[in-house]
């Protein structure tokens, strides 16, 4: 899967848990919860929404790489090799 | 003679609300101050108040339509003959907003600013537009502010298409939230404990459970902390409940209200049902479908009337240690900090640890702290013993 098509996913599964959150409004390097309040339920859902939408198990010691778009994309990235 | 009952303006920035519930039935009498109808705006529950006494002859509008301010939702039969002075001139011709009222006995209580003068908007808005605004909810305000020329059908439903504003759902919110903490403050004696709780056999706990789960079953600390509250307080007697009419009426379902903060700015406390008697798994699912609809506006009036005792817990990103204000009726809200490293006494010596501080606020009226501190001290030694809290009965 390309990096443009996990970005264009993670994008899509973020405004689906927030949907009071603009996509373009995304910094991709900042913390969701440092730009929108993530909390631990936000947290908890983008990580099974991502688990599910890319296949993936995600323990939970690896949660913080989910916290920005950027490193979010990169972890997917990583494990879909 | 017949008096218009309009959808009064809760403040300057109130644009519509839904009709949640009428509390009165045509033909009954309806006086001054009286509650009419439960509406819900942005965030609240608001019981609007009647303006005058009269008798109710019919509802115009029926619960769950989401109708612009200033539209009819009664109509009241009044023995004055003096003509209301919030009736409008032209009926039908004056524009929604333009002719809301201005709020009069309605509670929250909010000064209104004059708004632009209907004449203005009106000028711009081709009649149609302005029909169709109508029928659509969408301010006559919001459709001209921006316009460069006339305003046509496709305008306003182009807007109407839009969701609100975020700071007409913000203002709607704080208003809703002073008003009750303000009410809070003046009639409730309140009184403040606190404790701490190494919360290491928790983590490890949930550590080791969520290890053989799917994401989707996972458990957060928070459930673990709204299963001690609720276990607590069917323990413990004096905190859940409401204080009505001078007295303590205790509940017999323990509904935890969960404090859940929105985005942008406020916060929400809906009512998980019977939380001692849900398993960990099943408290979950319905708190992350509680967080999931407050995220996407859908909440149901009952999660926000129905909650015994709340629990306001500030996450990984909060302060230690908060003290908390009882949402009235109930009588105690629990405020849990964040999980921080402490220097904490164990067999004798200082070692680091995570700990929780818990705290309570209660009603004087109802308890006092030698019973706050015992239901404080069983929230602590539940969470303290996690794999008990999992497995424990509502009663001992």
């Amino acid at each position: 899967m390309k990096d443009t098509e996990i970005r264009a996913r993670v994008l899509e599964l973020i405004t689906s848990i927030a949907p009071d959150v603009d996509p373009a409004t995304i910094d991709p390097a900042l913390d969701l919860h440092d730009q929108f309040d993530f909390d631990s339920m936000d947290r908890l859902h983008l990580a099974t929404a991502i688990s599910e939408a890319f296949h993936i198990d995600i323990p939970e010691e690896d949660y913080p790489q989910l916290s920005a778009l950027q490193s979010a994309c990169r972890y997917i990235g990583s494990k879909l090799g | 003679m017949q008096i218009d009952y309009r959808l009064p303006s809760l403040g300057a920035d109130m644009e519509s609300a839904t009709l949640v519930q009428w509390l009165k039935k045509p033909g009954e009498a309806v006086h001054r101050g009286e509650a009419i109808a439960v509406v819900e705006t942005a965030k609240g529950l608001i019981d609007i108040e009647c303006f005058e006494d009269a008798t109710l002859a019919s509802h115009v509008v029926q619960p769950g339509a989401k109708v612009p301010v200033g539209t009819v939702l009664a109509h009241l039969l009044s023995d004055t003959a003096v003509p209301s002075p919030t009736a409008p001139a032209e009926p039908g011709a004056a524009a929604p907003a333009a002719a809301a009222p201005t709020a009069p006995g309605v509670f929250p209580r909010q000064p209104t600013r004059p708004g632009p003068p209907g004449t203005a908007a009106r000028a711009r808005i081709s009649p149609a537009a302005r029909r169709r605004a109508h029928e659509l909810g969408v301010s006559l305000e919001s459709l001209e502010h921006g316009a460069t020329g006339v305003v046509h059908i496709e305008d306003v439903e182009r807007l109407a298409a839009q969701p609100a504003a975020p700071a007409d759902a913000r203002a709607a919110m704080r208003l809703a939230i002073g008003s009750a903490m303000a009410r809070s403050k003046r009639e409730i004696p309140h009184y403040y404990l606190a404790d701490s709780l190494d919360f290491s056999a928790a983590r490890e706990w949930l550590a080791r459970h969520n290890a053989a789960l799917p994401v989707r079953e996972r458990l957060i600390e928070g459930v673990l902390i709204v299963k001690a509250v609720a276990l607590a307080a069917a323990r413990c007697e004096g905190f859940n409940g409401y204080h009505r009419d001078g007295r303590f009426e205790a509940a017999t379902a323990v509904n935890v209200g969960t404090a859940i903060a929105v985005r942008g700015g406020g916060l929400v406390a809906p009512a998980l049902l019977n939380a001692d008697q849900k398993d960990l798994a099943a408290l979950m699912r319905e708190f992350s479908d509680l967080v999931s609809r407050v995220r996407s506006g859908h909440m149901r009036s009952s999660e926000f009337t129905s909650a015994t005792i709340t629990v306001t817990a500030l996450g990984e990103e909060g302060a230690q240690l908060l003290w908390p204000i009882i949402n009235p009726p109930q009588v105690a809200i629990i405020g849990a900090g964040r999980v921080s490293p402490q220097p904490w006494a164990c067999d004798g010596a200082i070692v680091a640890r995570p700990v929780l501080a818990v705290s309570l606020a209660a009603d004087h009226r109802v308890t006092d702290g030698r019973a706050g501190s015992r239901f404080l001290r069983t929230v602590c030694e539940l969470l303290a013993d996690p794999a008990k809290l999992a497995t424990a009965e509502s009663r001992t």
